[in-house]
């Protein structure tokens, strides 16, 4: 197997450990968590293919990690945000008691 | 210059190392060449930080009418037949702390988190260590030097920030939850600031290399006059906006609200006792050189000397000369200011430093477009760099007051 | 240089998913922070070192706060809750679902031939080239990148500010 396979084994397995989490979880907090995973698994794969890929010049792999990185703080932000509004609303975090549309 | 690059003194450090490392096999000389710099690192600023605690206590004293100590000589020791009437001024001081420190009792609460309550204070000590770096402590003294070093200053940096929360949260007393949360708000809000005045100089040297930034400064004019950003207009008002948001981050007089000895226990560290205690400690003095030693390479100059003439002396040494120098203004601030409040300490962070920071990039970016002016142009330019200085000083300082008197009690007579 | 890409990838998988798996919330954050600290360094391996000290800045410096921020403030009385009936179920069909996406993908990577020079020595790409290419042919993306940063927390503050008009603090 070579180092790029490699690689690329490290983010789909980082990033199916996101998706449980997204999905097992019921925690509103550890389901964000679980997304920010699996941004940073596809940031993996675009360091990857940077780094074997023929064009190092044109670093179009780290230009788009860098502003991955940037939505994905903003995402984290408004996200954890959200939940806080949420808690203020229902008490608890809990995804699955949601549900509501008015406040 | 000429001259120094080649004085025998200037070479020394890195050929005594250059030496060792050329006597081991092959495969192991670039580990050896590491854990040297590493363990010279640990060495120097072990020392430092001794010496530090020390010289703070005595000025502090001096400051405050007082003598500091001067009592911790060195151990009788009863097999000698002689032994060193002489107290050495307290000199010895650092090291009897450290012994004190060692065999006090290490207390654990029992409903901590034993992990983190053990993790956070080594991991404070260590990140705090690793701002060392990219620090250039000399001409090619630079530990390691990276393309991204200032970058790599801060990341390292940001780290501590955790371990703040990870010793508030796992002493599990409401107290120091509170305190770390109240530390980690100064620290955060004061991180922006911090940032803010770095920028500039990174703009004008147009590299984030720490080396190539002290590189950037070199040069006198006249001979006499060094071309050290400290004596721009920009990196003048920029020094000032540093010095401020350094010390908030540090958590130290003025802005020691965190852990306000006199009023708090000890703020996040309320929990933490003996060897732990002095590990925080530890890593407060640490985060207090290495920004010092930041401040000294990006405006003062780093390890340049200040006149055309004075290069024979070593570049470490002019380094560290004015490494103390900023420890010493530091440990005067804490003897002279009184302590701001919370709203006081915010206020000023949002209403003053940062408008004023991110006017002075503006400054600073038109200062870097106007490097090819000559001749006259040259006042031109200085004129207006200190009029986009003045302006907004005297305008926002006006206005942080606007409608803040004297202070009136409710309940007491003043 | 494998030896230490498969260190590295057993330290990030294993903490992501001890940090999945764990009931007490500051720890798995704690764990995600190591998780992301591990991706840094795993940016540094592939020779990407501006984006391995921003990942450090950006996610242990600063979501992480935000994170532990936000699991203090919204925590419950008592910390560990019963498991609900439920959560056993989700949790099979998210490992059957995840499972199968990793098998997809893993089928998917062994089965594609990839001839990429391995012995090629890791490339390097200064910060200036860098910030050139920031500036140049990428400064639109730049720009929308700020104003979207911008908005996006100026709404965090309104969605997380608390409406206090209604009960005075400061009521005698």
């Amino acid at each position: 197997m070579s180092q790029l396979q490699l690689c690329l084994v490290l983010s789909s397995f980082l990033f199916c450990i996101g998706l449980i989490g997204a999905m097992a979880r019921s925690n509103t907090i550890l389901v964000l968590l679980g997304v920010e995973l699996m941004l940073n698994a596809a940031n993996i794969n675009f360091i990857a293919f940077w780094r074997y890929g023929p064009d190092h010049a044109a670093g179009t792999g780290i230009l788009f990690v860098l502003f991955s990185i940037a939505i994905a703080a903003s995402e984290a932000a408004v996200g954890l945000a959200l939940v806080i509004a949420v808690y203020r609303h229902q008490k608890n975090i809990r995804l699955q008691e949601a549900n509501r549309l008015k406040g | 210059m000429s001259a120094s690059t080649d004085s025998f003194l200037e070479r020394a450090p890195i050929e005594a190392r250059d030496w060792l490392v050329q006597l081991l096999p092959a495969p192991l000389q670039w580990f050896t060449h590491h854990l040297i710099t590493i363990g010279a690192i640990l060495a120097v600023f072990g020392l430092f930080f001794a010496f530090t605690t020390v010289a703070e206590r005595k000025l502090l004293g001096r400051l405050q009418n007082r003598l500091g100590p001067n009592r911790s000589g060195l151990p009788k020791f009863s097999a000698l037949p002689w032994h060193l009437k002489h107290k050495l001024f307290g000199l010895t001081q650092p090291f009897a702390d450290a012994v004190k420190a060692l065999t006090k009792e290490d207390i654990v609460p029992a409903a901590a988190d034993k992990l983190l309550h053990f993790l956070a204070p080594v991991l404070v000590v260590a990140f705090s260590l690793l701002t060392f770096a990219v620090l250039p402590f000399g001409r090619n003294m630079v530990p390691v030097d990276l393309d991204a070093g200032l970058l790599y200053f801060f990341a390292a940096g940001s780290a501590t920030e955790l371990t703040i929360f990870m010793a508030g949260w796992a002493s599990r007393n409401k107290y120091s939850l509170l305190a770390a949360m109240r530390a980690l708000a100064q620290v955060i809000s004061y991180e922006l600031p911090l940032l803010l005045s770095v920028v500039p100089v990174v703009l004008v040297a147009g590299t984030l290399s720490t080396n190539e930034i002290v590189t950037a400064q070199g040069g006198w004019s006249f001979g006499i006059l060094p071309h050290w950003n400290i004596f721009t207009p920009w990196g003048f008002i920029g020094f000032l906006l540093f010095l401020v948001a350094a010390l908030a981050e540090c958590n130290r007089s003025p802005f020691d609200l965190p852990e306000a000895e006199s009023e708090l226990i000890a703020g996040h560290l309320t929990e933490y006792s003996g060897f732990k205690y002095a590990l925080f400690f530890m890593a407060e003095y640490f985060g207090l050189t290495a920004l010092s030693g930041l401040g000294v390479t990006l405006f003062l100059g780093g390890w340049q000397a200040p006149c055309d003439f004075l290069p024979f002396i070593p570049s470490y040494v002019w380094f560290m000369g004015k490494l103390v120098m900023m420890i010493v203004f530091f440990i005067w601030v804490r003897g002279t200011l009184l302590r701001l409040r919370i709203d006081q300490l915010t206020r000023l962070a949002w209403q003053f430093i940062v408008p004023l920071a991110l006017i002075n990039l503006g400054n600073a970016a038109f200062w870097a477009l106007t490097a090819s002016w000559a001749g006259p142009l040259q006042l031109v330019r200085l004129g207006v760099s200190l009029a986009l200085v003045v302006g907004p000083f005297i305008l926002l300082g006006r206005r942080l007051n606007i409608g803040r008197g004297p202070r009136t009690y409710r309940y007491a007579t003043s | 240089m494998t030896l230490a890409l498969i260190l590295l990838s057993v330290l990030i998988l294993g903490s992501a998913a001890v940090a999945i798996a764990l009931r007490n919330l500051i720890h798995s954050a704690l764990l995600f922070v190591g998780c992301w600290a591990g991706i840094a360094a795993f940016y540094l391996w592939a020779g990407a070192e501006f984006v391995a000290f921003a990942q450090v800045l950006i996610y242990v410096g600063a979501v992480s706060m935000v994170v532990l921020f936000a699991v203090l403030l919204t925590r419950q009385g008592n910390e560990l809750e019963p498991v609900k009936d439920d959560s056993f179920n989700r949790f099979i069909r998210a490992l059957i679902a995840g499972g199968s996406v990793a098998g997809v993908l893993l089928g998917a990577i062994l089965g594609t031939p990839m001839d990429v020079n391995t012995a090629s020595p890791a490339p390097t790409m200064t910060v200036r080239e860098l910030g050139a290419r920031l500036m140049g042919p990428h400064a639109a993306a730049l720009l929308i990148v700020g104003v979207l940063l911008t908005v996006a927390l100026l709404g965090a503050v309104v969605l997380a500010a608390v409406d206090r008009s209604d009960q005075p603090e400061d009521a005698p």
